[in-house]
């Protein structure tokens, strides 16, 4: 392990991502999961911009620009099916 | 230890208070609008940091041993950083905009302006 200091940042950001699927799991109504989705999806990124640095891999950081973009696209399809069509 | 070293450690630091206060604020307020206004805000200004600590170790290891490696790190970080910039409001307003219409409504709202545009008109 080449910096430890980045990867003890990326336990801690893990642990607020833990915070936020429970969110996912007791959520009392629909878009609360979908909130608590989306805060996932950002630590996800930011935990894994830091774990590219820590293991001195760039291909994880490419893995996170592709989440970051997919994570996005499937925001969007999940908040047009629960508004209940296009318009 | 040096100044790139403290440097490293206060933005890592920012990123680690930040985005635990975005999953807690998750636990902490009543209805689904005030949750995703303190878990986007506080989870995209942490990542920013976490972004800045990177593109700084990545400059610092770059001036060292002059691997072109650091630097494509740097540049790869940065464009994670503005993919997530773009897509994190625009994500949150699509997902307040749905909650609202399929019929979720503010917890202890005193005003609704959204209602009432829908409802009057634009005016």
């Amino acid at each position: 392990m080449i910096a430890p200091e980045f990867f003890y940042a990326a336990v801690i950001v893990m642990i607020g991502a833990f915070m936020a699927l429970l969110r996912v799991f007791f959520g009392p109504s629909v878009p609360d999961r979908v909130v608590g989705v989306d805060t996932l999806n950002t630590l996800i990124v930011a935990g894994m911009v830091l774990l590219g640095a820590a293991y001195d891999r760039t291909i994880y950081i490419d893995i996170a620009i592709v989440y970051a973009l997919l994570s996005y696209v499937g925001t969007l399809a999940i908040a047009r099916y629960l508004q209940g069509g296009l318009e | 230890m040096n100044a790139v070293t403290y440097v490293i450690y206060a933005f890592l630091t920012i990123n680690m208070v930040f985005n635990l206060l975005g999953s807690f604020s998750l636990h902490r307020f009543p209805d689904v609008y005030t949750r995703l206004h303190g878990a986007t805000k506080c989870t995209t200004f942490g990542t920013i940091f976490a972004v800045l600590a990177v593109v700084v170790h990545a400059a610092y290891q770059l001036h060292i041993t002059g691997d072109p490696k650091y630097l494509q790190m740097a540049l790869h970080s940065v464009v994670a950083l503005v993919a997530l910039l773009l897509t994190n409001p625009t994500g949150a307003h699509a997902i307040a905009k749905a909650a609202h219409l399929s019929g979720y409504k503010p917890a202890k709202a005193v005003i609704d302006a959204y209602e009432e545009k829908l409802r009057g008109g634009a005016e």
